[in-house]
C-alpha cells in the first residue's frame, strides 16, 4: 500500500495544446487537512492542471512530488494508487449502471471475473456513515439529481481510497442551499485528515471554504496565499488581472416605440400543462426589461414562443407592429429578433462548427456573404476576424471549433453574432450563467451598449443582482404570467422576492 | 401433416440458427464495448476456409475449429489495430475487414484447393434412447455437437456480461468511456479484448458452416449471415437471450421458406425467399427507438485529450 498523502507539490508544470499554452510554469502545494482553492477565470487552466495531477493529461515540463518523493502519474490508475481522487466538472458516471456498479468498476482492478458487489456495498456504507452522507447504493445514476450524483462522485473517490480530493467547479450546478451543504461536508472531510483542492470562480464560496488560495490567470500562477489575508475584491482583481466593476445601466427617461408586444399569450409546457397563461408584456426600444422569477414559472416557454420554437395556442406577438405569432424561427429572425439562448452550447451555437461558421450562422443566406448558393469566403473571413477582434474572443484562430472554447468565449461568439445583426428586439436568457465575473462584466457592458443603440432587450435571469443592475423595468413572472411590473430603480430584493413567491401585497 | 410441417421447420431452423447465434453473441461483446464491427462476415468467411483447410489437410475437425477461432482472433486484433489504435472510422474499417476476409479466403481456396471438395467434418450425434422420443427426440437430442455448444454459450455470455467485473467494465466502456477511464479501466484494453472475443466467436461460427454444416468450402458460403448477425445484435437489444430469440426467429422463417418449396406449396418463390429478411428489417425498424438501452458510445473512438 502506498502511504497516504501528507504533502503534495506540483512544481513548474507546463502543458501545451495545439496553439494554446494552457499551463505556464505553475507550482502549487497542499498539506494534510488543508483546503486549497484554485481560483481563475474560464480558460485559466484550472482543469488542465488538475487533469495533469489525475493522470489524464501528461505535463510537458515539471514534476509532481508526494511526501517529498517525485512520482510519475501516467494515468488515472497511478493517481488512484497514490490516493488522489477527482470529481470532474462533468460527472464521470455511467448513467445506466447503479451506484454500486459505478464504484465497483474502479474497485476490482486486477480481478478479472470476480464481482463482489456486497463487498463494495459495505465499503460504500462505511464511507457514507463516516461523513454523514446519504446515498442509495442500488439507485441507477440516471435516477439521481445533480446534487445526488455529486455525492456519489465523492463517495466513489473515497471508497476507491482517495485522501486527496479534487473538485472541479463542484458548485456550478448546485443551488445556493446545496452549495452550503457541500461546503460543510468538505470541511468535515478535511477535519478527518483529507486534503481538498476546490476549483471555482465564485469568490464568496472560495472565501468560506478554503484555507489557502492559488490564483491562475491565462495559464500562469499569479497569486498564492492564506485565504484570510485577502478580501473578495482583491481576489477578483487578481483573477481578472484588472479592476472589476459590474456595470449598472445609466438612468434614462425617454424610451422609443413599443418593439415587442405580447398580448394574452397562452402556450403549453413540455409536460402538456399550461406554461404561459395569459402573459402580457410590452417592451420599448432602448429599454431593458428584466424578467425575474423562480425558474419553471414560464421563463423557458416565454423565450420559446418569442423565438418561434414553441406554438402559441392563443394570443398575439408583435415585433415592431408586425404580427409574428406562430411564424417560423427564420421568419421571426428576418423581422428583427435576436436571441441569446439559455443553452449556449446546443441552442446558441453549433459546437462542432468553427468560430467563423458560428459567427455567420444566421446570415448564410444574406446577399452580403453568399452569392446564390456559394459563400463568399474572403468577405466572411474578414467579417469573422473583425468580430473576433472587437469582441475579444479568445481562440487560436477562427477555424477552431466552438466546442473547444470556454463558456465565456462561446457566449462572446453568440453576442457578437446577435448584436452585429442589429436586431430590434433581443432576448437574453441567463446571459451570464456559469461565467466568471470578468466575462459577466463584459456581457453586461455589451448589453448596456445595445440598449444605448436602441435595442429593446428582454433579460431573463435568476440572479436578482443582475436584474437590478441592468433593468429599466422588472416584470415578475409567476405561474406563466407577469404578476407585476416594478420600476428598475428604487426596488429592493425583498419586494421582488415576495412577488416571485406569488405574494401580492397591495 | 401440419405437425410434420412444424417439426420440419424447427428441425431445419436449428442448424441455420447456430452461426447467427455464435457470431451475434460475439458481436454483442464488441458492440457493448463501443466498437461497431461490420466485418463479421469477412471473419466468418476466412475462418470457414481456415477450418475447412485444416480438416482437408490434417483431418482433425478439432484442430480445424481451433485454427478457425485463432484466425478469427487475429481478424479481431486487426480490426482493433485499425479502429482503436489508429482511430479510423469503425464503419469503414469493418467494411475493409469484410472485403479482406472475403478476398483472402476466395484466393486461398482457388490456389490451394481449386474445386469443390467435401470433407468429413463433424457429424450430428444421436443420443441413445432420448433421440428416439417422438418430436422432441430429433429436435433436442440429435443435433450437431456445435449446436449444443452454441446454445450453452447463451447463459455463459449472460454471466460474463452481467455477473463479472470484466463484463461490468465492458458495459461501462461502451457507454461512458471517460467514466471508465477515470477509475482506471483501460478503454483500449477492454475494447481489444471484446474485439478478440467477437473474432473468436465469428471464427467458430465460420468453422461451423464449413466443418459441421456444409462439409465443404465454397465462395460466399456465409451468404450474408455475418451481416445478419450484426443486425441481430440490435434486434436483441445487446442481450444474449434477445440475440438467441432473433437468431431463432430468422432461421425459422428461413426454414419455413425452404419447406414451402420442398412441399411444393403454391406460394411465389421470390416472395418466400425474402420473408426472413423483411422480418428482420421490420423488427429492427420497431426496436430502433428504444436506443437508450444500447451502448451510447457505440461507434465513437475514445481519446482522452479530445474535446468537442
Ligand atoms: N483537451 C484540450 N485540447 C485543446 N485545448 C485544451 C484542452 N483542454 C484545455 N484546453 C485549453 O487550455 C486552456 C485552459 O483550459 P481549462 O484548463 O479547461 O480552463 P479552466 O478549467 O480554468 O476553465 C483553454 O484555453 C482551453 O481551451
Ligand atoms: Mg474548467
Amino acid at each position: 500500500m502506498v502511504e497516504k498523502i501528507n504533502h503534495l507539490e506540483m512544481q513548474h508544470i507546463t502543458k501545451r495544446f495545439p496553439g494554446v499554452l494552457a499551463l505556464d510554469d505553475v507550482s502549487i502545494e497542499l498539506k494534510k487537512s488543508e483546503i486549497l482553492a484554485l481560483l481563475g477565470e474560464n480558460g485559466a487552466g484550472k482543469t488542465t492542471l488538475m487533469n495533469v495531477l489525475y493522470g489524464l493529461y501528461h505535463q510537458d515540463e515539471g514534476s509532481i512530488f508526494i511526501n517529498d518523493k517525485i512520482i510519475e502519474i501516467e494515468s488515472p490508475i497511478n493517481a488512484m494508487e497514490n490516493h488522489i481522487g477527482m470529481v470532474h466538472q462533468h460527472f464521470m458516471l455511467v448513467p445506466n449502471l447503479t451506484v454500486i456498479e459505478n464504484i465497483a468498476l474502479g474497485y476490482f482492478q486486477d480481478t478479472r471475473f470476480k464481482l463482489d458487489l456486497n463487498l463494495v456495498r459495505t465499503k460504500i456504507m462505511e464511507i457514507a456513515k463516516k461523513y454523514g452522507m446519504a446515498v442509495d447504493p442500488e439507485a441507477y445514476i440516471w435516477q439521481l439529481s445533480v446534487g445526488e450524483q455529486q455525492r456519489v462522485e465523492l463517495v466513489k473517490a473515497l471508497t476507491l481510497g482517495a485522501n486527496l480530493l479534487i473538485l472541479d467547479e463542484p458548485t456550478a450546478a448546485l443551488t445556493p442551499q446545496q452549495t452550503d451543504e457541500l461546503i460543510e461536508l468538505l470541511k468535515e472531510m478535511a477535519r478527518q485528515d483529507n486534503s481538498i483542492i476546490f476549483i471555482s470562480h465564485k469568490l464568496n464560496e472560495v472565501k468560506s471554504v478554503s484555507n489557502r488560495i492559488s490564483v491562475l490567470r491565462n495559464g500562469k500562477l499569479v497569486h498564492e496565499g492564506d485565504t484570510v489575508s485577502y478580501t473578495v475584491s482583491e481576489l477578483a482583481e487578481e483573477m481578472a488581472g484588472r479592476q472589476i466593476n459590474l456595470p449598472k445601466s445609466p438612468e434614462k427617461l425617454e424610451f422609443g416605440e413599443v418593439m415587442l408586444d405580447m398580448k394574452d399569450i397562452w402556450a403549453y409546457n413540455d409536460q402538456g400543462g399550461w406554461g404561459l397563461q395569459g402573459l402580457n408584456l410590452q417592451l420599448k426600444a432602448g429599454e431593458i426589461m428584466g424578467i425575474a422569477g423562480v425558474s419553471g414559472n414560464g421563463q423557458r416557454e416565454l423565450a420559446d414562443v418569442v423565438s418561434g420554437v414553441r406554438k402559441v395556442e392563443k394570443g398575439n406577438i408583435l415585433i415592431d407592429n408586425w404580427n409574428i405569432t406562430n411564424h417560423t424561427a427564420s421568419q421571426i429572425i428576418e423581422r428583427g429578433m435576436g436571441y441569446i439562448p439559455e443553452d449556449r452550447l446546443h441552442e446558441g451555437s453549433l459546437p462542432g462548427f468553427s468560430v467563423r461558421e458560428n459567427l455567420i450562422l444566421k446570415d448564410y443566406n444574406s446577399s452580403q456573404i453568399s452569392s446564390s448558393i456559394f459563400l463568399k469566403k474572403k468577405v466572411i473571413d474578414k467579417f469573422a476576424n473583425n468580430l473576433i477582434e472587437t469582441y475579444n474572443i479568445k481562440c487560436p484562430d477562427m477555424n477552431t471549433s466552438c466546442a473547444s472554447l470556454s463558456g465565456g468565449n462561446i457566449q462572446k461568439v453568440i453576442l457578437a453574432r446577435e448584436i452585429t445583426r442589429n436586431p430590434k428586439v433581443l432576448i437574453a436568457a441567463y446571459p451570464i450563467r456559469g461565467l466568471d465575473i470578468g466575462a459577466a462584466e463584459y456581457v453586461h457592458n455589451r448589453l448596456i451598449e445595445a440598449r444605448e443603440a436602441g435595442m429593446a432587450i428582454l433579460l431573463i435571469s435568476e440572479e436578482l443582482e443582475e436584474i437590478l443592475d441592468l433593468s429599466d423595468r422588472i416584470g415578475v413572472i409567476y405561474e406563466g404570467a407577469i404578476l407585476k411590473v416594478l420600476p428598475g430603480r428604487g426596488t429592493d430584493y425583498k419586494e421582488i422576492g415576495l412577488l416571485m413567491a406569488g405574494v401580492i401585497d397591495e | 401433416m401440419i405437425q410434420e410441417f412444424i417439426v420440419g421447420i424447427i428441425l431445419g431452423g436449428i442448424p441455420l440458427s447456430v452461426s447467427l447465434l455464435l457470431a451475434g453473441l460475439g458481436e454483442m461483446f464488441t458492440q457493448r464495448s463501443g466498437v461497431f464491427n461490420l466485418g463479421v462476415e469477412g471473419i466468418m468467411m476466412l475462418s470457414a476456409f481456415i477450418g475447412f483447410f485444416v480438416v482437408y489437410t490434417i483431418g482433425s475437425p478439432f484442430l480445424g475449429i481451433i485454427a478457425a477461432m485463432a484466425g478469427g482472433a487475429l481478424m479481431g486484433l486487426l480490426m482493433g489495430l485499425v479502429s482503436i489504435t489508429f482511430k479510423a472510422s469503425q464503419g469503414i474499417s469493418g467494411i475493409g475487414l469484410f472485403m479482406f476476409g472475403w478476398g483472402l479466403s476466395g484466393t486461398l481456396f482457388r490456389v490451394y484447393v481449386g474445386g469443390v471438395t467435401t470433407i468429413k467434418g463433424i457429424n450430428d450425434i444421436y443420443i441413445p434412447v432420448l433421440s428416439n422420443i417422438p418430436i422432441i427426440g430429433p429436435i433436442l437430442f440429435s443435433q450437431n455437437p456445435l449446436v449444443y455448444v452454441a446454445y450453452l454459450l447463451v447463459p455463459v455470455a449472460s454471466w460474463l456480461l452481467f455477473k463479472t467485473s470484466w463484463g461490468l467494465k465492458v458495459r461501462a466502456v461502451g457507454t461512458t468511456p471517460a467514466a471508465a477511464d477515470t477509475v482506471g479501466v483501460s478503454v483500449v484494453k477492454i475494447r481489444y479484448q471484446s474485439l478478440v472475443i467477437g473474432g473468436v466467436m465469428a471464427g467458430l461460427a465460420g468453422a461451423y458452416l464449413s466443418i459441421a454444416q456444409a462439409h465443404l468450402f465454397a465462395d460466399n458460403i456465409t451468404a450474408g449471415r455475418g451481416f445478419i448477425a450484426v443486425a441481430l445484435v440490435y434486434f436483441g437489444r445487446w442481450k444474449p437471450a434477445g440475440i438467441m430469440g432473433g437468431a431463432l426467429l430468422f432461421s425459422m422463417a428461413h426454414s419455413f421458406q425452404r419447406l414451402i418449396q420442398v412441399y411444393g406449396i403454391n406460394f411465389p418463390y421470390e416472395i418466400a425467399v425474402i420473408i426472413p429478411y423483411i422480418l428482420v428489417i421490420v423488427v429492427l425498424a420497431f426496436t430502433w427507438k428504444s436506443q437508450s438501452l444500447g451502448p451510447l458510445a457505440l461507434g465513437k473512438p475514445y481519446d482522452r485529450e479530445f474535446r468537442g
